[in-house]
């Protein structure tokens, strides 16, 4: 609290991203955790909460006859812009917010003030959701071939590594030992997939420090131990997902990639992904994108393309696809190495088990699929996603690139995946949002260093409970996209790859579909569910009845009740909405501005109902939702309602449905 | 003319046919008058044969033909000439490029056949003659002639404004078509402006395309008119029935909004041709906004560029958007959305009147008058609503379909008026349903089909210019129409969106990049794989279906069958 110098202003304006024109007027609140802004306006007092740990940037731009503008750029791509009245204020809400944004230790983080009020017993049951090796059992391991080591069980090989890795039986420890000490960070090849039906294996490691003309026998048996583990194969891929350019200059430095005459019967290949640096250059070229002010289609079109990010989003597809085709088709294993083998081999093995895999496209699976190749294997979340304040070289948008690959896929395979796009967002936004411990720190070491699972709670649970929210409702276990290998096309297929506004422009609401399939079918769904059970208990007590005469009082109104859901769903289709600025020179000309009061920009900032834990399950209070469309659209809604013109028309009603 | 003078060869044996994603087939290929076959014997030669294409030839957008002589290192024979050899040998390959953007190869086995085909198929698709069309000659056994045909009748619409006012009426000064050649009989006109009127201002209006009413608000009263540019030329002419003619629809004091289609540059440099627009000093109660949309040539032109980017495979990614954006495409979507949208914003949100029009009036400025209504009427947005919208908006109202659609994206031939106005308008409406999956009756099937039709067709429905030529051709009394086959309750089904419910809302869509994609269903619609999203549709159906099973046929009726108490039988009459 100490670094809070102004705990509120008010006559602060919140300006619309849309249309600069439209702001709303509040007050702004500074707490410990959370910039509050609360509009004026008597009948929403609409609320947009903003987690500290959320914001990437703030900018405090040249004072106006206005104000002062204060620009908040968040990592979950919101971007929210204040004019305080006073320059003073303004100023001591900058430095408070420079400082509470970068917390400096971890106890400073949301995650460890928290409280769901949950007891003991349920947070470690929560924390005890995802189990790792029960997630290698269900792979089938250990087996003939592969086992759980303890080489590693203080962190005394690779510090960077969980404690239990899973490597070939015929590895020993005198061989792990030796080709830890030839690979970067000694992140010695270790088990990542497995494939029951061929014995096909992922393998995963950091790049060997061959330089020139270095080698290391017990590297080279390691290599030849996993290709073993795999009998029905004569040789291993071994995928160094960097640019060749990149790997060659890395030998200059001691390190390098495997030369193939000194491996036995490998098979080596670059798939080039660029690195963190080319990564987060790109989002933030596309970012700038999303933020131009009404951009015409060439604006965007060029600036996506000069972003460079959706050719990166390809790269990472295809390296996944490459190792995907080996593992199914050829049964050959791969071993997938990167520089240090943190984030271009997590992205390139998740995705590549996601296609193998039809349990990593179920909402759990995919859960464990997040703990095995990100968090276990070490991702660098703390460096990554810029929890702690560090060095900002270390920042890039690693597993944003992942859970767009993901969203990529479920565009191309719409049954596949068992949970919708809400649930990607989701994951994205506490990922940063440090609310929960699961993506602190570093690495394993640190986190039970810091005593995370006492002290915190983890995602997984909480997203468990709150299941209902995330299903796809075109999913269907027994459906033959949800049953076997994803094979996306190849060529052509840029096409195939597509902005994803859902994520990048996730708080404009106004550029997005004004209907949800999702929402709609997955209503329909339950209300079918619910049929079918009325049903049955209409089918007892109609039994009941002609037995003994009972009156049907009580199916009345169980009737009643259900014709009153189906009224809901079905007013999630008579979605309100306003028109957009399609004339700008409109307003010279007529009294009446279509824009002048009537519109909402409740449509293009939700609010972030953050008292409750997640981003933006308020969803069920904003235009999408059913429940407040209904009372808006009653004949009385319209009455109250800021413009002249709207008395049957509910179309501005949205203004008050958030 | 004869067709048989057309076809060269008829028939050959053993070609061999393939299309992008679909395994190749070999079989006999037939030229008809009006068709190309294939049928292949999969079971031997006495099995009677599986047709494995059946392709309209009017379908055909380009013929690309290559013979290569497969006898090329042959040693030529002692005792046959050098020509017998070669031809022996050779085979050609045609490749058809369809106006449904559809590419097809066929590999002849022989040169001469290959030629002869490939030109028969040239001469065949390239009859100018709507009489000769295939429409003509179509006779399906379970259609009438005259079924479809009169479904929207203008005096329909008109009654339905004149329940509300009677502000306007339905004039047939134009029932010989002399005042405007391509507009249809009836017009619907301001009441209190003559016939008279009418055909004076008609002589100010290229084309003679007067001011007549487009739509009709409901909610408020106001209009939408439609016409073409006024004659004002390099003189600034002025027509004082004009003037009378759009001072008619405004009461005093109120304002109306021209939206001209053209730049105000371009609507300046028309008056040295004779044209123009309304100049402020004759018109004070109209405002104008200029929306420049593109048209003819250029429009064409984006539309062949982005099926060349479509159809490049080595294109890589970080090439493929600005290809898109080269093309142009989508910022015609994106101009032809906003500029409905500001119509349709003028007249529910300005509450005032509004005149569309660009030069010819029959291709822009439809466009715009159709697309507006989409947003704003919710009975557009319906199945027969939408066949209505065509009906009155497109077709009645003189879009030369037979000029504009005569050639796709893939032809060779010189341009002259191609422009696909109409499919800009389809992939227009195509964003709203995205936007608004719920508030279009009709499904993406329905749009292909019509875009499909429009470019070639077993259906008279977009034969011809206009109705004059219509008239002239009889083309409603000897061919079927195209409604009339769509709205067969078997095939109807098929264009239906399962997600459909009634939303009576003007429905605004975002016409930000970022909203506007591209029609993938449509200029990828034979490159992608489509199954996965077959599967996903018909899983939506299954859902959708599954929820009405039990409403209707378990809850009701299986209850009440078995139900004998009395008072329990009320519960269920709901």
């Amino acid at each position: 609290m100490e670094h809070i110098r102004m705990p509120k202003v008010e006559n602060v304006r919140l300006l619309d991203r849309v249309s600069s024109r439209k702001a709303a007027l509040g007050t702004l609140y500074l707490t410990a955790t959370h910039v509050i802004f609360v509009e004026n306006a008597s009948e929403t007092r609409k609320e947009t909460w903003v987690l500290h740990s959320q914001i990437s940037s703030i900018e405090k731009q040249a004072t106006t006859a206005t104000g002062c503008p204060l620009l908040i750029r968040c990592k979950n791509f919101q971007v929210i812009q204040l004019i305080i009245p006073q320059e003073r204020d303004c100023h001591d809400v900058y430095i408070s917010l420079i400082r509470l944004a970068r917390p400096v230790k971890y106890e400073e983080l949301y995650c460890f003030s928290f409280n769901p009020k949950l007891d003991k017993e349920e947070r470690e049951q929560g924390w005890k959701f995802v189990d790792l090796n029960e997630e290698y059992n269900r792979m089938g391991i250990p087996n003939d071939y592969w086992q759980i080591s303890d080489v590693n069980r203080d962190y005394g090989v690779c510090d960077s590594y969980p404690t239990e890795v899973y490597v070939p039986k015929s590895a020993t420890a005198h061989i792990i030992v030796g080709s830890s000490k030839f690979r970067s960070r000694r992140r010695f090849p270790a088990l990542s997939y497995y494939c029951k039906d061929n014995n096909a294996s992922i393998c995963r490691s950091s790049q060997p420090l061959s330089g020139f003309s270095a080698r290391c026998l017990e590297d080279e048996q390691m290599l030849q131990a996993i290709r073993k583990a795999n009998p029905g194969s004569d040789f291993l891929y071994v995928v160094d997902t960097r640019p060749k350019l990149n790997a060659m200059a890395n030998r200059a430095a001691g390190k390098g990639y495997e030369n193939e005459d000194n491996y036995s019967n490998i098979k080596f290949q670059f798939i080039g992904i660029e690195n963190i640096h080319v990564m987060r250059n790109s989002l933030q070229k596309m970012l700038e994108v999303c933020e131009l002010k009404s951009p015409s289609m060439s604006d965007f079109l060029w600036g996506l393309e000069n972003s460079g990010w959706l050719k990166h989003i390809k790269a990472i597809m295809d390296a996944g696809i490459f190792i995907a085709k080996a593992v199914a088709e050829e049964g050959v294993s791969v071993l997938v190495h990167c520089s240090d083998g943190w984030d271009r081999t997590a992205q390139v093995c998740s995705v590549a088990s996601l296609l193998l895999d039809p349990y990593y496209r179920t909402m759990k699976g995919f859960m464990v699929l997040i703990e095995k190749d990100w968090i276990s294997f070490g991702h660098k979340f703390n460096h990554r996603y810029g929890n702690l304040d560090g060095d900002p070289k270390e920042i890039s948008p690693v597993i944003d690139q992942f859970i767009e690959c993901v969203w990529q896929l479920m565009e191309q395979f719409p049954c596949a995946f068992e949970f919708n796009e809400r649930f990607l967002i989701h994951i994205q936004h506490h990922i940063y949002s440090c609310q929960f411990g699961n993506f602190l720190c570093n690495s394993q070491k640190e986190r039970r260093e810091l005593k995370i699972q006492e002290r915190t709670y983890s995602l997984w649970a909480h997203l468990w409970k709150n299941r209902a929210d995330y299903l796809n409702p075109l999913y269907r276990s027994n459906h033959s996209q949800t049953q076997r290998t994803l094979y996306p096309q190849m060529t052509p297929c840029n096409f195939l790859y597509k902005f994803w506004s859902g994520m990048y422009n996730r708080f404009e609401k106004g550029l997005h579909p004004r209907q949800s399939v999702t929402d709609y079918l997955m209503a329909v769904k339950e209300e079918t569910q619910q049929l079918e059970e009325e049903l049955e208990v209409l089918g007892e007590r109609l039994a009941n009845l002609q037995k003994m005469q009972l009156n049907g009082n009580k199916i009345q109104s169980k009737q009643q009740d259900r014709g009153k859901q189906l009224g809901l769903s079905a007013s999630t289709n008579s979605l309100a909405n306003t028109p957009q600025e399609y004339g700008s020179d409109l307003k010279s000309f007529p009294s009446r501005s279509p824009s002048q009061g009537d519109e909402d920009s409740a449509l293009i900032l939700t609010q972030d109902n953050l008292k409750s834990s997640d981003p933006d399950l308020s969803a069920n209070s904003d235009q999408e939702s059913g429940v407040e469309d209904l009372s808006c659209r009653s004949p009385s809604g319209g009455g109250c309602l800021p413009s002249e013109d709207s008395g049957k028309d509910s179309d501005e009603a949205v203004c008050l449905a958030v | 003319m004869e067709f048989s003078e057309l076809i060269k060869t008829a028939t050959v044996e053993s070609v061999l046919l393939a299309g992008t994603g679909l395994p190749a087939v070999r079989g006999t290929l037939c030229i008809t008058s009006h068709h190309l076959l294939l049928s292949s014997c999969p079971g031997g030669d006495g099995q009677p044969g599986t047709v494995e294409l059946w392709l309209l030839i009017r379908n055909v957008d380009a013929v690309e033909k290559r013979v290569q002589n497969l006898g090329w290192y042959q040693p030529p024979r002692t005792n046959g000439s050098p020509r017998d050899t070669r031809l022996a040998g050779s085979s050609g390959t045609i490749t058809l490029r369809c106006k449904d953007l559809k590419v097809l190869q066929l590999e002849i086995p022989g040169m001469e056949e290959c030629l002869n085909i490939a030109s028969s198929i040239e001469a065949l698709s390239s009859v100018d003659s709507v009489m000769m069309m295939y429409p003509f000659f179509y006779r399906p056994q379970d259609l009438r002639l005259e079924e479809g045909w009169h479904l929207f009748p203008l005096e329909q619409y008109f009654q339905k404004i004149a329940a509300q006012t009677n502000q306007w009426r339905l004039s047939d000064l134009n029932r010989d078509f002399t005042t405007c050649p391509t507009y249809p009989a009836g017009v619907i006109v301001p009441a209190a402006v003559s016939d008279d009127t009418l055909r004076r201002a008609a002589r100010f209006r290229q084309g003679g395309r007067f001011p007549v009413l487009s739509y009709y608000h409901p909610r408020n009263g106001t209009v939408m008119l439609r016409s073409s540019q006024p004659l004002t030329g390099p003189n600034r002419k002025r027509c004082p029935e004009d003037e009378v003619l759009l001072g008619t629809v405004l009461d005093e004091g109120e304002r109306g909004f021209i939206i001209d289609t053209r730049s105000a540059q371009a609507a300046k440099q028309a008056r040295m041709t004779g044209g123009g627009t309304e100049p402020k000093s004759s018109y004070p109660q109209w405002k104008r906004l200029h929306r420049p949309l593109e048209r003819g040539r250029p429009l064409q032109e984006s539309f062949i560029k982005l099926v060349e980017a479509c159809n490049d495979a080595s294109l890589s990614m970080d090439r493929w958007l600005s290809r898109l954006e080269s093309c142009r495409w989508l910022s015609h979507v994106k101009a032809a959305l906003s500029t409905a949208c500001l119509a349709a914003q003028c007249l529910d949100r300005e509450e005032a009147s509004v005149l569309v029009h660009g030069a010819e009036g029959t291709d822009t400025t439809l466009l715009v008058t159709a697309l507006a209504q989409v947003i704003l009427d919710p009975g557009c947005r319906t199945m027969v609503g939408f066949q209505g919208l065509l009906e009155r908006e497109w077709i009645e109202a003189g879009h030369p379909f037979h000029l504009r659609c005569a050639r796709s994206a893939y032809s060779h031939a010189r341009l002259k008026q191609e422009a696909p106005l109409f499919l800009l308008f389809l992939d227009c409406v195509w964003q709203l349903s995205r936007q608004f999956p719920f508030s279009l009756e009709f499904g993406e099937s329905l749009l292909l089909a019509l875009f499909d039709n429009a470019y070639a067709s077993d259906y008279g429905t977009f034969l011809c210019n206009n109705e004059k030529e219509r008239c002239l051709c009889k083309v409603k009394e000897n061919t079927h129409s195209l409604w009339a086959w769509l709205n067969q309750p078997e095939e109807k089904k098929k264009y239906l969106n399962p997600l459909y419910s009634h939303n009576p809302l003007v429905i605004w869509p975002s016409v930000e990049p970022q909203s506007i994609q591209l029609w993938q269903g449509l200029f990828f619609r034979w490159i992608r794989p489509s199954q996965y999203l077959e599967e996903a549709r018909a899983e939506m159906q299954r859902l959708v279906e599954a929820k009405e099973a039990p409403a209707k046929e378990s809850a009701g009726s299986r209850l009440s069958r078995s139900l004998s108490d009395p008072a329990a039988r009320t519960e269920n009459e709901r």
